[in-house]
């Protein structure tokens, strides 16, 4: 399909398969299909009693105006961190790019955050701006304004943003700055010599040919606000105050792993994998054509 | 560059401090927090510089230990994460680099099926199917050991798609030449494929090698014995003394040891890295 | 030749240390597995009470594990359960305990299990206010009562002379009052306080003698329901909320989240756990005492008494049948007077027997450190009625999530006080139907 030449039937393939198969059917596809059993049972959380209640629970969960709120903070979540990384990741590797000196220490000192743990990231963030002691609450709080993530869910929110959107500015710099680079100079310099300033250049030339880019970056960014943020979450808000901040993900962890509504948290965890999927399949379709191109 | 203007110059710098300052901001402060003792870091305002309790800090988490009631040693679990992130990258880019060769380069019944298998769990994080997925290495007597921190989440298939990607940019005429000179599927393979995609195995390593090192809730459910907590468990941990305040001192010095060796190997190699991933992706 | 002259010698080597293991095997003690969610400072108590049990005999060896706070250790030990791996013993929190209870193919009770084991078991020892809770409508023991504790009114002494404040507290009104001029002296906010269903409506119920809900707030059946949205409940949230705005309170978090306010003396009154003790000790720089929750005198002339909080320890059914002697051995040294006295002084959790209460009045712990009698004087002050003797409601741990969330609307202005309370309870009664459902 993709090959024109490809090599002899054989059953070599199925064996160089097999440990990637395996795995993803013992440690994937079964667990993921007793999720999606279990989201048609009513169970008590040591699975003693169970009753098959074919999909009471998807019906609960779709009138449950606190699911769709989820969902909505889950969407204000993921474009906001998508735009802010992308943004901020986009202006550095920009500035970046003119750079001819100190370029290698800035990339240097830029990427590092992409090595930390969500865990740790929301730990750290949370630590700054912890209402009592953390460093930026008090400068806040010297300007007048009072900062209490615990007690204002806006503030909640925009904590996580901050966090998350911190961690995934090294990953989209690093992709924004491979593309400029690959950019012929000799574009940006006819250009220039028609007398065209910086700003001008980077919004005519360089962000139109960067579109595979952001496009693939904000496809990423998007994913990675949606399943990849838990730790973040966790760690900084645990979904409060008042679940301002329960995205989906965490909505999933906190019904199940906490709550012990197994039948349910294995509902959404369905809805879920029915995003992700309809995700994969969207950014497969588009890189797919990419590479045919 | 194309033309100098040094006021440009002087404004692009301006603007990349700008951005290391708010990225670097909370490494400061954790190494400021690590470098205080107990009492300084309970009062208000927080420092914003250096005290000169780091030395003191470190000792003491080494001598004493991390994680609850401090009594894990700091080496061990970071040698526990770090068994477990390198089993995790070299087993995802093993079993990876066999399934997308065998996607690519062979025509095969179900091969679509398979690629489509494996695919869909691209992207679905463990803790969203986290009880059932411990059933089942609980059943397989997996629990506390490195097998069971590791292969569970080897089953991804970032590694493969990226592979298959790499793979379909390597020009045909390797493979017909390799034809022609008699050369059999794994000999191409391994004398041909693996080292054209050096650069891309290093970029995984370092993307996955991360994503091994950072796990954490998935540690937490399956170990029960203290001899295989990793360092990020040990973190939380601390995070959550019950009933008092937290020993940030002791947490920041942690994160700090915790955040180093990641940190090593994206710095050490984003060379690679970097052309890595975006010979691929461009 | 001489490779297999090697194999051989290899495979006897090897054989001698397989058998070597074996030996050493069996000549080990038997291990008995406790999870446990006791952070910090605790953690390392918790290890200290297992080391000497485990000194006094060889049979059994008490292995703690801390497996994160309450809510992750009793999820993983479920899940451990769900996959054969359940440990012997798992400390599980108070608002678990109807989850727990409904398990009955899975919890071996400790009354039972003790008796099995020939180990005598004297329930009258026990304090009765913490024992009830986890007593089935016939008297039998069900876990056995380990880390039980009781919200307080904390307050900063130097604050209070600083502002002029003579007497600590007694009600409400008296909290404004003397939050009001906490404010004055400069201070940012009068009080805060922690763990904020359990303390402001849990507590706030059994201190007024209110029920929480039908069915002797669910001791007498599954189909029970909630009735906290009444006028009491929701007149203490409307005035905190009101309190919230003016700074005579101010909101840190669920949990003990808020502890660095008082701490760093940013309010001078706290309302959590007594067992906030050792670490209030630790960290704060001015004087400090504890005194009784605050009530309202048009509600109740005189308060009824306090609910606890803390965890018990739970038995799990599928071990070896001699493994159960060792964990009733266990249960018996911790609730030994020693153990709870020294766990009761060094924590601030209550003492759970008589006799350790005794014991450490004649130690002369209470003279030496006024106020931390409070809590106990508090638990006993009155014979528990059906509203305070403790709650049993299925799915709880959840609930209480539900009853934070409508509190922090509440406080953070996005809901008024009684639409919250009303949203509570109904949302609250779906998740109680839910367990009687799964648990009939």
């Amino acid at each position: 399909m993709l090959k024109r030449t490809h090599f002899n039937p054989s059953p070599l393939p199925y064996l160089l398969v097999t440990p990637q198969i395996l795995i993803t059917i013992i440690f994937f596809i079964w667990p993921a299909s007793q999720a999606v059993f279990q989201s048609l049972l009513v169970e008590d959380a040591f699975g003693l009693k169970t009753e098959f209640v074919w999909f009471d629970n998807f019906i609960e969960l779709f009138s449950d105006q606190i699911y769709f709120n989820s969902f909505g903070k889950t969407i204000v979540f993921s474009s906001l961190v998508a735009f802010l990384s992308l943004g901020t990741a986009l202006i550095l590797a920009a500035t970046a790019d003119r750079i001819v000196r100190g370029a290698t220490t800035y990339r240097t000192l830029l990427i590092w955050p992409y090595a930390v743990a969500p865990v740790v990231a929301g730990t750290l963030w949370m630590f700054i701006f912890d209402p009592t002691l953390g460093i930026v609450a008090y400068m806040l709080d010297m300007m007048g304004y009072d900062w209490n993530h615990r007690l204002n869910g806006n503030q909640a929110m925009a904590l996580i943003i901050f966090a998350a959107s911190w961690k995934q500015i090294s990953y989209n710099f690093l992709f924004f700055l491979a593309g400029m680079q690959a950019i012929p100079k000799s574009l940006t310099e006819a250009a220039a010599i028609d007398g065209a300033g910086p700003a001008w250049r980077f919004w005519t030339i360089i962000f139109p040919l960067l579109s595979p880019t952001t496009f693939f970056l904000l496809v990423m960014n998007i994913v990675y606000a949606f399943f990849e943020t838990f730790g973040i979450v966790h760690a900084v808000t645990k979904g409060g105050p008042a679940g301002a901040t329960e995205i989906m993900v965490y909505k999933v962890y906190n019904d199940g792993f906490i709550g012990l509504d197994l039948g349910g948290s294995a509902a959404q965890s369905v809805v879920l994998m029915v995003i992700v999927i309809t995700l994969t399949v969207i950014q497969f379709r588009y890189i797919e054509r990419k590479v045919e191109y | 560059m194309v033309e100098n203007r040094p006021i440009t110059t002087f404004c692009s710098h301006a603007v990349l401090i700008c951005g290391i300052a708010i990225v670097v901001f909370p490494i400061w402060i954790t190494f400021v927090a690590a470098s205080h003792d107990a009492v300084r870091m309970t009062q208000t305002p927080l420092p914003l510089l250096p005290g000169d309790q780091f030395f003191v800090n470190l000792k003491d988490t080494f001598i004493k230990g991390v994680g609850n009631a401090r009594e894990q040693s700091v080496g061990l679990m970071l040698m526990n994460s770090l068994i477990m992130a390198m089993m995790i990258a070299v087993g995802k880019i093993f079993i990876s680099l066999l399934s997308a060769f065998a996607i690519v380069y062979f025509r095969f019944p179900f091969r679509m099926g398979f690629f489509w298998m494996i695919f869909v769990t691209l992207m679905l994080p463990v803790e969203v199917r986290i009880l059932p997925t411990f059933e089942v290495v609980a059943n397989l007597g997996m629990l506390n050991n490195y097998w069971g921190l590791s292969i569970p989440l080897i089953a991804s298939a970032t590694a493969t798609f990226m592979f298959r990607q790499v793979f379909l940019t390597v020009p045909d005429e390797l493979l017909e030449a390799a034809r022609i000179d008699g050369a059999g599927p794994m000999r191409f393979f391994k004398d041909i494929l693996v080292p054209v995609s050096r650069t891309n195995i290093a970029a995984l390593f370092v993307i996955l090698f991360i994503y091994g090192w950072n796990q954490y809730l998935w540690p937490l459910l399956i170990t029960t014995d203290k001899n295989m907590y990793t360092i990020v468990m040990g973190i939380k941990q601390m995070l959550e003394a019950a009933e008092e305040s937290p020993e940030w001192h002791l947490i920041m010095m942690t994160t700090l040891l915790a955040m180093l060796p990641p940190v090593a190997v994206v710095v050490g190699m984003q060379k690679l890295f970097i052309k890595g991933l975006t010979e691929t992706e461009k | 030749m001489r490779k297999s002259v090697k194999a051989i010698s290899m495979a006897m080597v090897m054989a001698a240390l397989m058998l070597g293991i074996q030996i050493t095997d069996s000549q080990a003690a038997t291990e008995i597995q406790w999870w446990h969610a006791m952070g910090g400072v605790n953690g390392e108590r918790v290890n200290k009470i297992a080391d000497d049990f485990n000194a006094t005999q060889k049979e059994f060896k008490v292995v703690p594990v801390y497996k994160g706070n309450y809510t992750e250790t009793m999820t993983a030990a479920i899940a451990a359960f769900r996959a054969k791996k359940q440990p012997h013993i798992v400390q599980v929190f108070e608002v678990g305990t109807a989850t727990m209870m409904a398990a009955k193919g899975a919890v071996y009770p400790v009354e039972q299990m003790m008796n099995d084991s020939g180990v005598k078991l004297d329930k009258s020892a026990f304090l009765p206010a913490v024992i009830s809770y986890y007593q089935t409508p016939k008297g039998e023991l069900l876990s056995m009562p380990f880390n039980s504790s009781t919200p307080v009114l904390w307050y900063n002494m130097d604050a209070f002379a600083k502002a002029g404040i003579k007497e600590p507290p007694k009600t409400w009104p008296e909290v404004e009052a003397a939050s009001q001029k906490l404010l004055k002296a400069g201070f940012k906010s009068g009080f805060s306080f922690g763990w904020q269903s359990w303390v402001m409506v849990e507590n706030f119920s059994s201190w007024h003698n209110l029920a929480l809900g039908t069915k002797e707030n669910g001791f007498a059946g599954l189909n029970t329901e909630f009735t906290f949205n009444n006028d009491s409940v929701k007149r203490i949230m409307g005035d905190v909320a009101k309190w919230q705005k003016s700074k005579v309170f101010d909101y840190g978090g669920r949990r003990g989240d808020s502890l660095p306010k008082f701490t760093n003396a940013e309010c001078g009154m706290w309302l959590n756990s007594s067992a906030y003790y050792g670490g209030i000790k630790k960290q704060a720089k001015f004087k400090f005492s504890q005194t009784m929750l605050p009530f309202y005198p048009d509600i109740i002339a005189k308060p009824q008494n306090s609910i606890i909080g803390g965890a018990t320890l739970w038995v799990l059914k599928g071990h070896p049948k001699g493994d159960y002697k060792g964990i009733a051995q266990f249960m018996n040294y911790l609730s030994s007077p020693e153990v709870q006295a020294w766990w009761h002084q060094e924590t601030g959790y209550v003492p759970i027997t008589t006799a350790a209460y005794e014991l450490s009045k004649k130690q002369g712990f209470y003279e030496k450190n006024p106020g931390t009698d409070t809590a106990i004087k508090q638990l006993s002050l009155n014979t528990p009625t059906p509203n305070s003797r403790g709650l049993r409601f299925g799915n709880f741990v959840q609930i209480r999530d539900i009853i934070n969330e409508e509190m922090e609307a509440v406080w953070n202005g996005t809901k008024d006080a009684s639409l919250a309370m009303d949203d509570a309870v109904k949302r609250g009664n779906k998740l109680l139907r839910k367990f009687e459902k799964a648990n009939k």
